[in-house]
């Protein structure tokens, strides 16, 4: 998919997650897009935020951290 | 003689006990010596036909309240003067009955000499013959002669000979009104009992029939004395024909085909309200379908859509032989079924080989029963070894199931229909039942003339705003796209005027998040007058609508597709879910959260496991103790990563990843949004398989036709939205050669897969042995029952019409912070006007079926509905082609201008292709569930002169990939 679409439904899972009281709300972008999202959104999204994220929300860029380290040691 | 036999009391019969049945305290009385107890209330006609003795009557009937027109059901009852009307006397207690004296016999004879003297005597040839009411009193109470004769030298004065002897034309008679394609409506036959105008207020609500003249001159009219019955208000339910003891108003089929001679109890293939019918049949032919009056959805009502429009199953465009091509620029070759498989089989393990195991995925379809979509998730899961399986509910209600899974537990509507008859405050919700789920809507506004009140949130001013004796107390006219703004506010007032029910919330939910949650929605971002502007909902009518549901008794919110289509979808289920855990509008009937269900089988879609991330049951992938149950049953081993979803599958294709697709019953160029985004993800595949009954736009694209059967065609089950299972049965052979289940389970085996089911009873078997919501249903349960409603287990052992009744599924219910985003879909110079969109009663879907049907005569093309002031200014006039446009694409289509819609907002239907809707809705998503936004869309429009560049190369393309080669000799 487009560069611009991806960023564009990953904001849009954090601007909900952000509005949730807590402060873990990176965890639960995480856990959000590990549930509903196949491994090559995943991955298009690991290789956006290598090369800088561009347009990700901060939020999004620490969630794809976690998830690409469990992805690692799994 | 059938009504002499007296049948059994089983509760299938389909005998009509005259009046309504009623609930109350038992009476004791004594009818012709044989001592009967019915409930309070009850007619004397009705304890009389429960004793096994049926009472003469003609206009009375079972679903209708009784009248007292006829006289011919006159008793006598020890100790009272007179005869009675039995339809209209209720029982007391000691009451004494005679139906039979010869006082009321003579009685009864005379009636009907007079009914009979003003009615034609052409019984044999008469369409109604062997079914009329008429002719089984007359039989009945034994009339030998009728002695009325028109006097020498007076008039003839008659209903039913057009001319006299000299041939002289009666005044007196009037034409067969044949204006309806269904049924006709025949004068001379009339007996004015009333029943047709009674069932069209009663049963179906609309008001459409009257009475017109008084005495002799009494006629059943269709609105005024020039309309006809097309031109009226009338809707086409059939409510008046089923009522109608004679042949006045018939069914056409029936003056075509004849009296069917067997009857075989199914499930409609339309809306998610699911209603039972009888099919009639003549030998394999099927004469009428009736509405069945045990069908616990619908309690004997139906709409024009189940009731008639039934055609498309005989169609000439429907496809019976399999076809392949290599290329979608050749035409379709017609080969056995042997090849066509065997074709699919190795392009799609071909496609595996080439781009990997994840490179092929199904849609399964909505449309499809259980047992059928159940066999396609596992074709994906099982053969295909990836878990790329999405279905249509994607794009209608996938954000109840996340909505209502987050707060409730589970993603169902928590009521069955029968609720509604004890609900004081109905809330709808971006839903248009009179059109979307017409059965329904006829019960509720029966419940609404009864007293309940009427909360509607919608930009349109539909039907039930205002209709005859229904208005709705409060509409709250939204901007689409602000739904959460709404909801939170009606849930700000309920919070901060202290209207919420805190026993149930302290009990019931989970307090700390509660707090939370009244904390948020406390804040005066969310009052009514602080969204007033963004949402254009004036704030006092917003406050006065919080007020009535929290206050006004048991209140019940029933909700459609304007609530998840949109980029917050999800937000709202979730922001609705809250306002009946605030209020304790759960648990109990009358009250509750109802999602309406587009298709006939979407809630069962769900339910099986066609979501990519989930086994049947909601179970997600990622559970190690989920997969291993279908491991063991399916001896596979299952992956734990969820898959694509339809709009991300087409995504990968246009990426190049994703290339081959197996597409039941399902029209995603036509449905999905963003046409031109789907035609290029699927030109982009190498392999794409079409199961269905027509070439649909879909098929354009496709490698591999397999036809597919109808639901007259198959065994099996369809879920409705109230989580009702009801069967499907075959009333006839398939005409393709096979059930939509063989032919998944051929495409199976076609690939490798050792599946041998002998019955759809056998697949089920399987659900239940898999799924512990689906455990204790069986088809021998379903068989005794008729229906259940899951969950079905040990627990549950006939099911549940109620959820959360003690408790929530998921335990404590969970308020969810909604915080109202808008979407980025926004309007501004370019495009300034905001188009949603939506469907018609006689249409349904994408109009495959119905388009395939006289149904056209209702709707036959798309139309652009815009307010007048919108028009004006653009210069614009009613029946103008207007061109649409938004940043996706545009198309073409006739204005009609009105004001059900507010200035800045446009609407249209998507039910035909040449106008594709679809053009114009963009990408944009529900953040949790991608559903699309189609409800809410910026767009521009201005005068044109016909169809765009882009529809008339659409109409190209998709004749030139309809083009089917002539089978070899």
């Amino acid at each position: 998919m487009s560069p611009e679409k991806m960023v564009h439904m990953a904001n849009q899972i954090a601007t909900f997650f952000k509005t949730q009281p807590g402060d873990d709300q990176a965890d639960r972008i995480a856990a959000h897009l590990s549930d509903f999202w196949e491994p090559r959104m995943l991955d298009q999204l690991h290789a956006h935020v290598v090369a800088g994220g561009a347009g990700l929300d901060d939020l999004v860029i620490s969630a794809e951290a976690r998830i690409a380290g469990e992805r690692e040691s799994a | 003689m059938k009504d002499f036999i007296i049948p059994p009391m089983d509760s299938k019969s389909d005998r009509d006990m005259g009046t309504p049945a009623k609930t109350g305290a038992p009476v004791t009385l004594e009818i012709d010596g044989v001592a009967v107890t019915v409930a309070e209330g009850t007619s004397v006609m009705r304890a009389a036909a429960e004793a096994g003795i049926p009472v003469p009557k003609l206009c009375a009937t079972d679903s209708l309240d009784a009248f007292g027109s006829c006289r011919l059901c006159v008793v006598e009852i020890e100790g009272r003067r007179g005869t009675p009307a039995s339809c209209t006397t209720p029982v007391a207690p000691g009451m004494v009955v005679h139906t039979g004296s010869s006082k009321v016999r003579k009685i009864r004879r005379g009636v009907m000499e007079l009914y009979i003297s003003d009615h034609p005597l052409d019984c044999l040839t008469c369409a109604a013959n062997g079914d009329c009411e008429l002719q089984d009193m007359a039989g009945a109470v034994g009339l030998r002669d009728v002695r009325y004769e028109a006097p020498e030298n007076g008039s003839l004065v008659n209903h039913f000979e057009a001319r006299n002897t000299s041939g002289e034309s009666n005044p007196e008679w009037l034409p067969k009104d044949d204006s309806n394609p269904y049924f006709s409506y025949d004068p001379s036959k009339c007996i004015v009992c009333n029943r047709c105008v009674r069932a069209c207020e009663e049963v179906q609500g609309t008001f459409a029939l009257t009475i017109q003249g008084r005495g002799f001159d009494s006629r059943v009219s269709a609105g005024n004395a020039d309309d006809d019955f097309l031109g009226s208000d009338c809707v086409s339910c059939g409510a008046c024909v089923q009522a109608c003891p004679t042949a006045t108003l018939q069914e056409k089929s029936i003056i075509e085909m004849g009296t069917p001679d067997r009857s075989v109890v199914t499930t409609c293939a339309y809306c998610g309200v699911g209603c039972s019918f009888k099919a009639e049949m003549n030998g394999d032919e099927l004469v009428r379908m009736v509405p069945y009056k045990h069908g616990k959805a619908n309690r004997g009502h139906s709409c024009v859509k189940g009731r008639f429009a039934y055609g498309y199953a005989h169609h000439k465009d429907r496809i019976l032989k399999p076809m392949i091509r290599d290329r979608i620029d050749e035409p379709w070759r017609e080969v056995e079924w042997d090849e066509a498989l065997s074709f699919a089989a190795k392009r799609m393990r071909g496609l595996q080989e080439q781009y990997g195991k994840k490179s092929i995925g199904v849609i399964t379809s909505s449309r499809c029963t259980n047992e059928e979509t159940y066999l396609v998730q596992k074709l994906a899961r099982a053969v295909f070894g990836n878990n790329n399986t999405d279905t249509c509910a994607r794009v209608c209600h996938s954000p109840t199931g996340y909505g209502l899974g987050q707060t409730f537990g589970t993603s169902a509507g928590t009521q069955d229909f029968d609720s509604v008859e004890q609900t004081d405050v109905v809330v709808v919700i971006g839903a248009n039942p009179t059109d979307g789920h017409p059965v329904f809507a006829s019960r509720l506004k029966k419940r609404l003339r009864a007293g309940a009140k009427l909360i509607v949130v919608d930009p349109r001013r539909i039907d039930l705003v205002k209709s005859p004796h229904v208005s709705a107390a409060h509409h709250l006219p939204l901007r689409p796209g602000t739904n959460v703004a709404v909801v939170s506010a009606l849930a700000h007032v309920i919070v901060t005027e202290g209207l919420m029910d805190e026993a149930f919330i302290r009990e019931r939910c989970d307090w700390d998040e509660f707090q939370h949650y009244a904390e948020f929605i406390s804040n005066p971002r969310h009052s009514p007058e602080a969204t007033e502007l963004l949402t254009g909902v004036p704030s006092a009518e917003l406050r006065a609508a919080a007020r009535l549901y929290a206050q006004g008794g048991n209140g019940a919110i029933y909700y459609g597709l304007g609530v998840t289509e949109h980029s917050q979808g999800s937000t709202t289920v979730m922001g609705i879910a809250n306002l009946a855990m605030l209020t304790g509008n759960m648990g109990r009937p009358g009250v509750g959260v109802n999602p309406l269900r587009g298709q006939n089988n979407v809630q069962g879609a769900c339910d099986m496991g066609s979501f990519p991330h989930e086994l049947p049951g909601y179970r997600h992938v990622k559970g190690p103790e989920v997969r291993k149950v279908f491991e063991e049953t399916w001896g596979v081993e299952i992956d734990a990563e969820p898959g694509l979803r339809i709009p991300n599958m087409l995504d990968a294709a246009v990426d190049g990843t994703f290339k081959g697709l197996y597409c039941q019953g399902e029209d995603i160029l036509q449905s999905d949004p963003d046409t031109k985004h789907v035609a290029a993800g699927l030109a982009a595949m190498e392999c794409v398989i079409v199961h269905d009954l027509f070439l649909n736009e879909t098929a354009n694209y496709a490698h591999v036709f397999l036809p597919g059967s109808t639901f007259l065609e198959k065994d099996g089950t369809f879920t409705n939205a109230e989580r009702r299972i009801n069967r499907v049965r075959k009333v006839m052979e398939p005409l393709n050669g096979y059930a939509d289940w063989e032919i998944t389970q051929m495409l199976a085996q076609a690939m490798g897969a050792d599946w041998s089911y002998s019955h759809p009873a056998r697949i089920m078997e399987e659900i239940a042995a898999t799924t512990p919501s689906f455990a204790g249903v069986d088809y021998a349960l379903l068989e005794e029952k008729g229906s259940v409603q899951w969950p079905c287990n040990e627990a549950h052992p006939e099911g549940m019409p109620l959820m959360h009744v003690d408790g929530f599924m998921r335990g404590k219910g969970r308020f969810i912070v909604t915080e109202y985003v808008a979407t980025d879909e926004k309007t501004g110079p370019r495009f300034p006007l905001l188009l949603t969109t939506g469907r018609i009663l006689s249409q349904y879907n994408v109009g495959a079926q119905t388009r395939r049907t006289d149904n056209v005569v209702w709707h036959e093309e798309d139309l652009l509905e815009i307010h007048p002031h919108d028009a004006e200014v653009r210069g614009l006039k009613d029946g103008d082609w207007v061109r649409l446009a938004s940043r996706a694409g545009e198309t073409t289509l006739r204005a009609k201008l009105t004001d059900r819609v507010s200035p800045g907002v446009v609407y249209t239907t998507f039910h035909h292709p040449d106008t594709q809707a679809n053009v114009i809705t963009t990408d944009y998503s529900d953040w949790a569930t991608n559903c699309p936004e189609y409800k809410v869309t910026a767009v521009q429009i201005s005068l044109s002169n016909g169809p765009t560049d882009w529809q008339e190369d659409y109409a190209a393309q998709a004749a030139q990939a309809r083009r089917i080669l002539p089978a070899a000799e």
